[in-house]
C-alpha cells in the first residue's frame, strides 16, 4: 500500500494552535507550530513538562476535547482538523498508531491482553475471529514477547511494565499504520528495558517503513533514535533541524540551555549551568519571545516582537526563532562570546549577566524575581 | 559542623550498615492473614558512608534502594542487621529513642507535590522541624524559616504562601529546607531531581552541591539515572534485586565496571551525542528484574547475565575485591569483567526471537489489506 510515488511529506502541520478554556483564563498551550513528518523518517518532539509537545500532536488525531483549534494538519492530503469524527476514526489506529506513556492505564484491566489487540484489528478489518487472533499472536511475537501464542490469552497485570509497553506498541502496529506517534513511550520504564524497547522500535521501523514521531523531554532518546529535531518551549517551536546539528551545531540559547544543563562525562562533580527561572505561564505568555525572561542574551527586541523560525544560511532543514545573528551556532567558548556581544550590540545586558559565572542558586533568584 | 565528633570511635564513618536486611510479609486475604511469602526488598547489607562523602546508589525499579534508604533513616524496623550512626547503634531504638537522632539525619523525597501538605503555609512546614524538636518559636523560628529560604534560593517573602503557589522546583527546594533546618550531618535524598524538568534539574543539583560545601554535609543520593549519579558521587552503589552487587569511587566504577549489571546499567543509558550513539550499541541484557518475592538462586542476576555460568546459579557471589582493585572497589561476581572487556551480545531484540520475527513479516505483508 506504500506506493513509489507517494509524496514524500505523510503530514504536514501548519500554524497550529490551540488553546483551552479553564476557570483562570485561557491556557494557550500551542501558539502557531508547523512541522512535517516525512514517510519513514523519524520527527523527535523535545520540550519540558507544558511546551505544548503532546497537545500538540494529541490534537492533531483529535483527542483534545474542549480544546479551541485552528491551523491544518494535512494527513495523506487530508486536513485532519475538519474532519468528521467518523473520518478520524477510520484514520487513528489503521493509519496512526499511538504508543502512551503510561502503558498499565493504556490497557483495560478488565480484558485479555490478545482480546485487546484483536479488537483493534475488528474495529477496522472486518476479519473472522480467528484470524484476528493469529494475527494478535504474530504481532505479540513481533514485538518480541515469548510465548507469543500462550501469553496472548493473558491479562495485562501478568505482563511487567516493559512487556506491556511492547503490547502497546504491537496494538498500535495492529493495522501497519504510516505513522506512529510515541509520546514519552520509556519514561515509565527502567534504563535497561528502555534500550530494548528503543531498539525494538527502531528494528521495526527498518522492517515495517512508518514514520515515527518520537515526543520526549531526553535528549538521549532523541539522539539515538530521530532524524529531524523540533525543540518546543512555551508552547511554540524554538529550533528545528537534523539529528547532528542540534547538538553540535545549535543555535538557539534555549537548545543550548537544555544541553548545558544535562552532567556531561569527563566533566564530573564541576558545577552544571543551568538556564535559570522557570517556564512562563501559558495563561499570560511573554509578548515578545517566550523564552527571553531567562536568556542570558536578552535585548529589548526579544521584549516585544516574537522572533519568526528563520532558516539558517547553508541549511535546509535547520531553523531558529532567534534574533541572535544566525550564523552563530554551536556552544563553544567563542561562540558564546560572540553571541554576548552580539546581544550587547543589540542593547542587552549579556555581559554584565554571565560575567557572575555563579549561574546556580543567584540565578535561581534571578529568575524567581523575574517571574 | 560543631557538634560533630566526639560520640563515636570511628569520626569518618557517619552511617554504617551491617547485614542490613528488611523482608517484607505478603499476607493472604481472609481473616487469619497468613504469610504467604517474603518480599526479600533488602538482603544482607553492608556498607559505610563517609563524612563529607556523597555516595550514590543506583538500581532500577524494585531493587530495593528507596526501602534501603528508609532503613538508614529507621523509618522502618529492621529485619535484621545493625545500623550505627557516628558510632552509635540505632537499629533497635523505639521511635522515642530515636528522636534525638533524628536531627543529625533528614531525608529528601522524590515528589515534590505529594511530600509537602497541601492546605499548609510553607512557612509553617518549612518550621515543621523546629516545632516537633522545640527549639525556636514564634518570631525566631520565623526569622530562622526565613533564613532557610533565602538557603535554598526562595524568596523570603513568600512564607505565607501555599504549596500550589510554587513550580515543581521551588516545591523540591522547599523540600530541601525543611531537611536542612536542623543543620542535620546527613542527608538521604530519594530520586530528588528525577521528577524536575532538564533545565531546573540543573539548578536543583547545584543547590544541593553548594549547600554540602557550605553545611558540610554528608549525601546518600539515590536515583536510576546513572548520568546524575556520575555528577554528583565520590562513590557509587550499585543494587540489584536487594542486593549489593558493586561499590567503588566514583572515577573506578566508571572506567571499570566489573559486574556485568553496572557495565550493562551504563551501556543502556541514551547519550545526548548523535555519533558516541551510533557507535554504542544497546541492550546488552534481556528481560527484567524478577519478582524479589523469589529472588532467583546463586547470583540474583544470573537469569539475565550474558556471562553466566552453572556456578552463579549453584553459588551466591560475595561481595569483595577482584583483580588488583583499589581497597575501596568491591564486587559481587564469580565471572568479574577485566579491564575494557565488554558484555557478549545477547540481547538484540531479532536475535531474541528471530523466528517470531520472520513470521511475523511475512504474514504481515499477506493480511495486509
Amino acid at each position: 500500500m506504500c506506493g513509489q510515488d507517494e509524496p514524500k511529506l505523510l503530514l504536514e502541520v501548519q500554524d497550529l494552535t490551540v488553546s483551552f478554556p479553564t476557570s483562570d483564563g485561557l491556557v494557550q498551550a500551542v501558539r502557531g507550530v508547523s512541522f512535517a513528518v516525512e514517510r519513514g523518517k523519524t520527527l523527535g518532539i523535545v520540550g519540558e513538562s507544558g511546551s505544548g509537545k503532546s497537545v500538540a500532536t494529541q490534537t492533531v488525531v483529535g483527542l483534545t476535547r474542549g480544546a479551541r483549534i485552528s491551523g491544518r494538519a494535512l494527513f495523506e492530503g487530508r486536513d485532519l482538523l475538519t474532519a468528521s469524527r467518523a473520518e478520524l476514526q477510520k484514520v487513528r489506529g489503521k493509519k496512526i498508531g499511538m504508543v502512551f506513556q503510561d502503558p498499565l492505564s493504556s490497557l483495560h484491566p478488565y480484558y485479555r491482553v490478545g482480546w485487546q489487540i484483536m479488537e483493534a484489528v475488528r474495529a477496522h478489518d472486518r476479519v473472522p475471529k480467528a484470524q484476528a487472533h493469529r494475527r494478535a499472536v504474530d504481532l505479540l511475537s513481533l514485538v518480541g514477547i515469548p510465548h507469543a501464542a500462550e501469553r496472548v490469552d493473558d491479562y495485562p497485570h501478568q505482563f511487567s511494565g516493559g512487556m506491556r509497553q511492547r503490547a502497546m506498541i504491537a496494538m498500535a502496529l495492529a493495522l501497519d499504520p504510516s505513522l506512529l506517534i510515541a509520546d514519552e513511550p520509556t519514561t515509565a520504564l527502567d534504563v535497561t528495558v528502555q534500550a530494548q524497547v528503543l531498539e525494538l522500535t527502531k528494528h521495526l521501523q527498518d522492517m515495517l517503513g512508518m514514520a515515527i514521531i518520537m515526543i520526549t523531554h531526553d535528549l538521549g532518546i532523541i539522539a539515538d533514535t530521530a532524524d529531524q529535531v523540533m525543540i518546543m518551549y512555551a508552547g511554540k517551536v524554538m529550533e528545528t533541524a537534523g539529528r547532528r546539528d542540534v547538538y553540535y551545531r545549535p543555535h538557539h540559547p534555549y537548545t543550548s540551555g537544555l544541553l548545558n544543563s544535562l552532567p556531561q562525562s569527563g566533566h564530573e562533580g564541576e558545577r552544571l549551568v543551568p538556564v535559570r527561572g522557570q517556564p512562563p505561564s501559558l495563561i499570560d505568555p511573554p509578548p515578545g519571545c517566550a523564552f527571553w525572561p531567562r536568556c542570558t542574551f536578552a535585548m529589548p527586541k526579544c521584549r516585544t516582537d516574537p522572533p519568526p523560525l528563520r532558516p539558517l544560511p547553508g541549511s535546509d532543514d535547520h531553523a531558529s526563532a532567534c534574533w541572535l545573528p544566525l550564523e552563530l551556532t554551536g556552544r563553544t567558548g567563542d561562540v558564546v562570546e560572540a553571541r554576548q556581544r552580539a546581544s550587547a550590540a543589540g542593547g542587552g545586558l549579556a555581559l554584565s549577566l554571565n560575567v557572575a559565572g555563579g549561574a546556580g542558586s543567584s540565578a535561581g533568584l534571578g529568575g524567581e524575581a523575574a517571574q | 559542623m560543631k557538634e560533630a565528633p566526639a560520640t563515636g570511635p570511628a569520626p569518618e564513618t557517619v552511617l554504617s550498615l551491617h547485614g542490613v536486611t528488611k523482608h517484607f510479609p505478603v499476607r493472604a486475604g481472609g481473616l487469619r492473614r497468613r504469610v504467604e511469602a517474603v518480599v526479600h526488598a533488602v538482603d544482607d547489607i553492608t556498607l559505610d558512608v563517609g563524612r563529607g562523602e556523597t555516595l550514590g546508589l543506583v538500581g532500577e525499579t524494585g531493587s530495593g534502594k528507596s526501602t534501603l534508604a528508609r532503613c538508614m533513616m529507621r523509618l522502618v524496623d529492621l529485619t535484621a542487621g545493625t545500623l550505627l550512626l557516628d558510632g552509635e547503634d540505632i537499629s533497635k531504638l523505639s521511635a522515642r529513642q530515636l528522636r534525638p537522632y533524628r536531627r543529625r539525619m533528614q531525608m529528601i523525597f522524590q515528589d515534590p507535590y505529594g511530600s509537602l501538605n497541601p492546605r499548609r503555609r510553607v512557612g509553617s512546614i518549612i518550621g515543621d522541624p523546629f516545632a516537633i524538636h522545640d527549639v525556636a518559636d514564634g518570631a525566631e523560628r520565623k526569622r530562622a524559616v526565613q533564613e532557610l529560604m533565602e538557603l535554598v534560593g526562595l524568596n523570603p517573602e513568600h512564607y505565607n504562601r501555599f504549596p500550589a503557589e510554587f513550580s515543581g522546583g521551588q516545591r523540591q527546594r522547599i523540600g530541601v529546607a525543611r531537611a536542612l533546618a536542623l543543620r542535620p550531618e546527613l542527608v538521604v535524598a530519594d530520586e530528588p531531581v528525577s521528577a524536575l524538568d532538564v533545565s531546573i534539574r540543573a539548578q536543583v543539583i547545584n543547590l544541593l552541591a553548594d549547600l554540602q560545601d557550605e553545611l558540610n554535609l554528608t549525601y546518600v543520593f539515590i536515583t536510576h539515572d546513572l548520568s546524575v549519579v556520575r555528577h554528583v558521587s565520590n562513590r557509587v552503589a550499585v543494587m540489584y534485586l536487594g542486593q549489593l552487587v558493586e561499590v567503588a569511587g566514583r572515577e573506578d566504577l566508571y572506567a571499570r565496571p566489573r559486574h556485568p549489571y553496572t557495565k550493562a546499567l551504563q551501556s543502556a543509558i541514551p547519550v545526548p551525542d548523535p555519533d558516541e550513539a551510533d557507535r554504542t550499541t544497546r541492550a546488552a541484557i534481556l528481560g527484567e528484574p524478577p519478582s524479589p518475592i523469589r529472588p532467583p538462586a546463586g547470583c540474583r542476576f544470573h537469569p539475565r547475565c550474558p556471562k553466566a555460568q552453572s556456578l552463579c546459579v549453584a553459588e551466591e557471589p560475595r561481595l569483595e575485591v577482584k583483580f588488583a582493585d583499589a581497597a575501596d572497589h568491591v564486587t559481587a561476581c564469580h565471572f568479574p569483567l577485566a579491564d575494557g572487556e565488554q558484555l557478549p551480545a545477547a540481547g538484540s531484540v531479532a536475535a531474541a526471537a528471530p523466528a517470531a520475527v520472520a513470521a511475523g513479516a511475512t504474514d504481515r505483508a499477506e493480511a495486509a489489506p
